[in-house]
């Protein structure tokens, strides 16, 4: 793989990650379960909506073939989406919700932070510009997990189970390939080592003190995402997400 | 039936635009780059619209060469809604003074940082009831405890945070816990 695959494939996995759970947020408008929640869940999902569109923006210069930003989002098919399987997973109660926040922003805060000194001038300032909004996210559902996790005894057994659903979905984001690698020796992307190592640190610290045991390191992973091979969940999230622009494929104004 | 794209569908920033006209006798030849300044001081935010986009520092650099008029402009989240309508009232707000084509650019580095919100833009989102970000942007730590924020209609210091994010990106949410009033907080980023 050469570095200008990598780096195109590379953009996408971070537009289409910050995509789908954006879109997964925005389910819980006007469901959430109180306003001060549904407020920060929307303002969260705005936050990572506007990070796809730089990453799609940057990604459609590179691929060239005359789709933009919003092409790129809304015509392509769940095989071609390249988000972490984590994102895709449902809502389900506000602990599962937190936990499946929680895992990914410790991943998307390491990822950024990391991002800032990338040798791609582009990448440095998207991430830059992000690290600040990922930095409120991860304060707020790190206190969430704490919460729950240290609360009553039903919250705390919520919260445990949600952390044992979700487990099998975090190897993904530690568990570098081909092209994370080629990026990492490049100087572009992270360390696939350090961000291992620093995910883990943060995940087993906050779990330490809401009172909650993580997975085992060693458990079953399912992997795949990055590569296009999604749980079933992807597809119903697109139907809905793409539908106006399927039907009305060049409509100018909405 | 109308069909997309009609002009009956259009936006209102379309409408802004299009009915807003060059004046035949404007003569932006005259004006020097301090002047297109303080034309911007007079664009305000459309979510707080007690400051302008100079107050802020949204406004990166004009540049003005006697031809060509181009402004940097950045955008205080990824996602803020308001970052296109404010490009659009800056193109209008140069229209108005007889810029045919001005130019505005995205710039996303260095990132915005409530740092380079003036002394005076801050004192007017307390008036406005909005209180200003505290302490440096550098300071902000990961997940330590919030800063005390003062309640910008009564002063004290004895008020809680009630949500991480409010009524929009770039805001908190408060209570006082001496004269009871919500009030939103403007994030430290």
């Amino acid at each position: 793989m050469t570095q200008a695959e990598a780096l195109k494939e590379y953009l996408l996995r971070l537009a289409d990650s910050d995509m789908i759970l954006g879109q997964r947020l925005c389910e819980l408008c006007g469901k959430a379960p109180a306003l001060e929640e549904e407020m920060a869940l929307m303002n969260v999902a705005l936050d990572l909506v506007g990070q796809a569109r730089n990453w799609y923006e940057y990604a459609a210069e590179l691929i060239d073939d005359g789709r933009d930003a919003d092409k790129l989002a809304f015509r392509r098919d769940a095989h071609n989406y390249r988000n972490l399987l984590l994102t895709e997973q449902p809502n389900e109660d506000y602990a599962v919700t937190m936990g499946r926040q929680f895992f990914f922003d410790v991943w998307h805060y390491f990822t950024l932070k990391s991002l800032t000194g990338s040798s791609d001038e582009r990448i440095a300032a998207i991430a830059a510009k992000a690290l600040k909004e990922a930095t409120y996210h991860l304060r707020r559902s790190s206190e969430w997990v704490k919460r729950l996790g240290d609360g009553t005894e039903e919250s705390h057994q919520r919260m445990q189970d949600a952390i044992d659903i979700l487990w099998r979905f975090t190897g993904e984001l530690i568990t570098p390939d081909d092209t994370d690698r080629v990026l990492a020796e490049a100087g572009i992307g992270p360390d696939p080592d350090q961000l291992a190592k620093d995910w883990r640190g943060m995940v087993n610290e906050v779990l330490n003190q809401a009172t909650l045991t993580p997975g085992a390191e060693d458990a079953w992973m399912y992997m795949g995402g990055k590569h296009g091979e999604h749980t079933e969940h992807l597809g119903f999230i697109l139907a809905e997400m793409q539908f106006l622009q399927r039907a009305y494929p060049d409509a100018t104004t909405w | 039936m109308p069909q997309h794209g009609d002009s009956d569908h259009r936006s209102a920033v379309d409408i802004l635009i299009a009915s807003d006209r060059v004046p035949a006798n404007a003569r932006p030849d005259l004006l020097t780059e301090d002047d297109i300044w303080a034309l911007l001081e007079e664009v305000k935010d459309p979510e707080v619209p007690a400051v302008s986009v100079v107050e802020l520092g949204i406004v990166r650099a004009v540049r003005w060469d006697g031809k060509e008029l181009s402004i940097d402009v950045t955008p205080t989240y990824s996602g803020c809604p308001a970052t296109e309508l404010i490009e659009e009232l800056i193109t209008e707000a140069m229209r108005a003074a007889g810029f045919r084509d001005p130019k505005i650019n995205q710039v996303l580095t260095p990132a915005w940082t409530t740092d380079w919100i003036t002394a005076e833009g801050k004192e007017k989102l307390r008036a406005f009831g909005i209180a200003p970000p505290e302490g440096s942007s550098s300071k902000l730590s990961l997940l330590g405890e919030p800063d005390v924020i003062a309640c910008p209609h009564c002063g004290s210091k004895d008020t809680e945070r009630v949500s991480e994010f409010g009524s929009t990106a770039c805001k908190a949410l408060y209570r006082c816990k001496e004269c009871l009033e919500p009030f939103d907080y403007f994030k430290c980023i």
